[in-house]
């Protein structure tokens, strides 16, 4: 009797390790790898510390226009700092920032969503409730709250995006688990004596990863434009880390007279990363789970 | 001249870029007349829905119906244009789905959705189709139709939705009924009363059936036809009573064996080998000798033709015609 | 290993599950779903026990209720003999080491993310401490028993079949060597051609391992072909109960009699043009008050509708029914 038989679709994709999939978005996927290789090796890439500048050479534009020269490739600030450097030494910013808060914030929801949507009763209804409450804030302004408190650091700043963000962790995963749990291998677990908490980390666990997955994607980007904005409002990152946002926010007031470098370069920074992360995200979320209508 | 008529029909599903190519119907002939019923029964990969689905011309943009001809009525269903087709389904054939509560729009009334096909095909005024459908509703023996037709689907029981799409399907009077797993949602006793519905239907109206179906019970209780199908081909043809009593086919016979009954006391059902085929590589041969008892060499080298057993049975198999021909001799 | 002497393995006396049903959204009628409302029944050692009837009968709630997964309201149920409820844990555990199940859906009944080895042996090691090699050993002979072969070990629900999916759910259920297997529609959800071979399968191991079933199937002749007892259930209460060949084939309850009439026949010739039982199943939340099948019935007298019929010895069989007595 042969073993090997035909393969309907979901379980190809279930099976299938995600990078193997057809219409795998090579771009965005090199963009976000490249990000993070510059961020990894700022230090020997950066031709500058980002940190200090000398003010004989403040508003030097790019080296393609006037004035500019490659010493300065992106040209430099209004304290001299050059701005590629800071550009790379951001890099390493938003994404540990970035990852780091999508990590803590996914850890958070997903164990909660699992707990709430399997265990049910109080556990579901405490829960619940504070996700309610907290998604009905708006999260930005819930981040500046909790920032003003507790006072801007890099660390700092990670914990509240996790803390702000794992709400919407744990009303995905929920839903899902609350599928889960009527599935007959999750009731025959239960037949064969498993207990509760063997079956939401042997059972629900790694059935509801893949939708954590993809939610993490699609929170990455959002989680690095709230901290830009953080920075930008100057709650987030403290200076002098170089930090996209921030630097976005010490360069408008060149904008008025024309030193456009100072905010552009880090605005599409943001943008690339962002939307990398999203379509790296939405493509995931398409392969791997067609039914997250939540998102 | 038979009410419709396939010849040598086959579908087949082609993968994006062309490499593979999945027959999921095969050379299918196949004829009914008037008022009469037949029943195609398969298993997963027979190809029996994408069967019925050709005969409507309802078919995914993948697939491609690559030769023969479908006559109904003495047209060939395949020359029409798509707006041609459209004024022939649910006028002149119809089809009724597994699953009743997917084939009713749940925003919709009752009346709404039984009157639909009359206001598309008659040009009926909403006030008369309306009418229409309690008479219809009253046809298939829904009580208070006159309640019935004002409500939603949600409100109605399992029974009575599937008798809602069975108005909706015989509203514009359609000379055939197409019926793809009717009842396998449906409760035993609420089954036998759809079915004995159909029936009487059928003869009211003078419908043909095709009941499309993995289940020989359905086809002992209702058809005159039987068409037995296996990897988009038809493997043995011809009237029930007789292909239930003396089946040609290996496959019909395990497929026979293998149904427990209420009166027998066997202890063993005839068990096929094997797992049902994988259209998307077949091995060389007939399609049914990896798991046929009977096979020889021949079958693994070459696909039987249809023969014809006798006078009333075609079936696709090398042994077949020889061991008729031994019994005849006998 | 040779079959026990066939001793009752479960026995149930005036089963009651009761569910609370939902309130309206103004706080309307309250009321409650009687699930499973005081059946009896006996599941022998070796032997399998069929339960048929169509939906909001309660059979699947029965299922639910022998397995463990959910407490009855009312009512006591013995398992070898000792009384459910004062069981201490080792007790406990022995009866869910026990009694396991086969549920219908092949494709939800694996985990997908476990391999097959994984799969099989959970049960086993969740409930004793085994050494891995002999764990291995087990998984094994279960494949080889199943008709499986022994390199499914290492692969993903994914790369088998519906039938050989539920061959490996099979597999699973008989690692503990349990005395009791539920098995709730174990083929409704496989190919014709692949129920006889999980159906040969089931009797097979029965005969082997000395296992009894609780056998839960709409296909009548199935239930029929499988079983020695059958109990018969309308709205949460047994209508017939008896021998399964008497009943196939001399039906006495009216509803066991229209629920077999209505079965489709397995030839040509065995058509009837019966008519066919009128009315709808009704709502498990508002049951009909006396005897539930009164309104169904063609042959309803007063009492019926006043009086639920009891339970009661006919000849060979137990029948609920006022014609009887």
């Amino acid at each position: 009797m042969t073993v090997i038989t035909p393969v309907t679709t979901d379980t190809i994709v279930s099976a299938t390790p995600f990078w193997r999939l057809k219409g795998f978005p090579v771009i965005p996927v090199s963009i976000l790898l490249f990000i993070a290789f510059v961020a990894v090796f700022a230090d020997l890439l950066a031709p500058h510390d980002p940190q200090i500048g000398s003010l004989a050479r403040r508003f030097k534009p790019p080296f393609w226009l006037e004035g500019g020269s490659l010493a300065y490739p992106l040209g430099t600030d209004h304290v001299g700092r050059d701005v590629l450097s800071r550009l790379i030494f951001g890099a390493r910013v938003s994404m540990v920032v970035g990852i780091t808060a999508v990590l803590v914030a996914g850890s958070i929801g997903t164990l909660l969503g699992i707990m709430s949507g399997y265990l049910g009763g109080w556990a579901d209804q405490v829960v619940m409730r504070i996700t309610d409450t907290w998604l009905a804030l708006p999260a930005l302004t819930f981040a500046i709250f909790l920032a003003a408190i507790v006072g801007p650091s890099e660390l700092n700043i990670i914990l509240i995006l996790g803390l702000v963000y794992w709400t919407r962790y744990a009303r995905v995963i929920r839903g899902e688990v609350l599928s889960l749990k009527q599935r007959e291998f999750v009731r025959l677990a239960i037949v064969a004596g498993c207990s509760k908490s063997l079956i939401m980390w042997r059972h629900i666990m790694p059935n509801v990863i893949n939708s954590a997955i993809v939610l993490a994607t699609l929170m990455l980007g959002v989680v690095i434009v709230t901290e830009a904005s953080l920075s930008f409002l100057g709650v987030g990152v403290p200076p002098p880390k170089p930090a996209w946002g921030l630097m976005m926010a010490d360069g408008k007031k060149g904008l008025m007279v024309g030193y456009w470098w100072l905010t552009v370069f880090p605005g599409i920074c943001i943008m690339l990363m962002v939307l990398s992360a999203n379509l790296l995200g939405d493509w995931l979320r398409v392969k791997l789970d067609p039914q997250l209508r939540q998102l | 001249m038979p009410l419709l008529s396939l010849e040598n029909l086959s579908t087949h599903y082609v993968s994006q870029q062309g490499a593979r190519v999945v027959r999921a119907v095969d050379e299918v002939t196949l004829s009914l007349e008037a008022g009469e019923t037949l029943g195609i029964v398969g298993e997963s990969g027979s190809g029996k829905s994408t069967l019925a689905l050709t005969i409507l011309r309802l078919l995914p943009a993948a697939a491609r119906i690559t030769s023969g001809r479908m006559m109904f009525e003495g047209e060939n269903l395949l020359d029409k244009s798509d707006d041609e087709m459209r004024q022939v389904r649910g006028k002149r054939i119809a089809m009724i789905l597994q699953d009743p509560m997917a084939s009713l729009n749940p925003l919709f009334t009752i009346g709404d959705q039984v009157g639909e096909p009359l206001r598309v095909h008659e040009g009926a005024s909403r006030a008369s189709a309306w009418k229409r459908a309690i008479e219809l509703l009253r046809s298939v023996r829904i009580a208070s139709p006159e309640t019935r037709v004002t409500q939603f689907p949600h409100e109605m029981s399992g029974g009575m939705r599937q008798r809602i799409v069975g108005a909706v399907g015989i509203s514009c009077e359609p000379r055939l009924l197409i019926a793809d797993e009717p009842t396998t949602s449906l409760d035993l006793t609420i089954q036998a009363q759809y079915l004995k519905l159909l029936r009487d239907l059928q003869r009211e109206h003078g419908l043909a059936l095709i009941f499309i179906t993995h289940n020989l019970g359905i086809v002992a209780k209702m058809c005159d036809q039987l068409a037995v199908m296996y990897a988009g081909r038809v493997v043995e043809h011809g009237p029930v009573s007789r292909i239930f009593n003396r089946p040609s086919h290996p496959y019909t016979k395990a497929l026979l064996g293998s149904i427990p009954r209420m009166s027998d006391n066997r202890d063993h059902l005839t068990a096929i080998d094997g797992q049902p085929p994988d259209l998307a590589s077949m091995p060389p041969g007939c399609s049914f000798a990896p798991r046929c008892p009977e096979a020889f060499d021949r079958c693994r080298a070459e696909e039987p033709p249809e023969f014809r057993i006798d006078h009333e049975i075609r079936a696709r198999c090398w042994r077949a015609p020889i061991d008729a021909s031994a019994k005849a001799a006998s | 290993m040779t079959a026990p002497l066939s001793t009752a393995v479960v026995q149930a006396a005036e089963l009651t599950k009761h569910f609370p049903a939902r309130r309206g959204i103004f706080g309307g009628q309250r009321g409650v779903v009687r699930a499973v409302d005081g059946i009896s029944f006996t599941i022998d050692g070796g032997k399998t026990l069929g339960v048929v009837g169509e939906s909001g009968c309660g059979k699947t709630t029965t299922a639910k209720l022998v397995l463990g997964l959910e407490e009855p309201t009312g009512g006591t149920m013995l398992f070898e003999d000792r009384n459910l409820d004062s069981l201490d844990k080792a007790g406990r555990r022995h009866y869910r080491k026990s009694v396991q199940a086969v549920f219908q859906d092949p494709y939800a009944s694996l985990n997908p993310r476990m391999r097959i080895s994984a799969i099989i042996a959970e049960p086993l090691i969740t409930n004793e401490t085994v050494e891995p090699a002999e764990v291995r050993r087990r998984v094994l002979e279960l494949l080889d028993l199943v008709g499986l072969p022994g390199r499914s070990a290492d692969l993903f629900p994914h790369e088998f079949s519906g039938g050989q999916r539920q061959r490996i759910a099979i597999a699973r259920a008989l690692v503990l060597s349990p005395r009791l297997v539920v098995l709730d529609e174990p083929v409704s959800a496989l190919d014709v051609s692949i129920r006889a071979q999980i159906l040969n399968l089931l009797r097979d191991l029965q005969a082997r391992l000395g296992l009894s079933y609780l056998f839960i199937a709409h296909d009548l002749a199935a239930v029929a072909h499988m079983s020695h007892q059958i109990v018969v259930m309308y709205l949460g209460k047994i209508v017939e109960s008896g021998e399964a060949r008497a009943i196939a084939s001399n039906p006495q309850h009216p509803y066991t009699k229209a629920l077999f009439a209505a079965a489709l026949p397995s030839h040509p010739d065995e058509r009837r043009e019966d008519e066919p039982l009128a009315g709808e199943v009704p709502s498990p939340l508002n049951p009909p008050s006396g005897c539930h099948f009164h309104p169904r019935c063609p042959h309803a007298m007063p009492r019926c509708s006043h009086q639920a019929p009891p339970l009661a010895l006919v000849g060979d069989r137990l029948v609920a029914c006022h014609l009887f007595g």
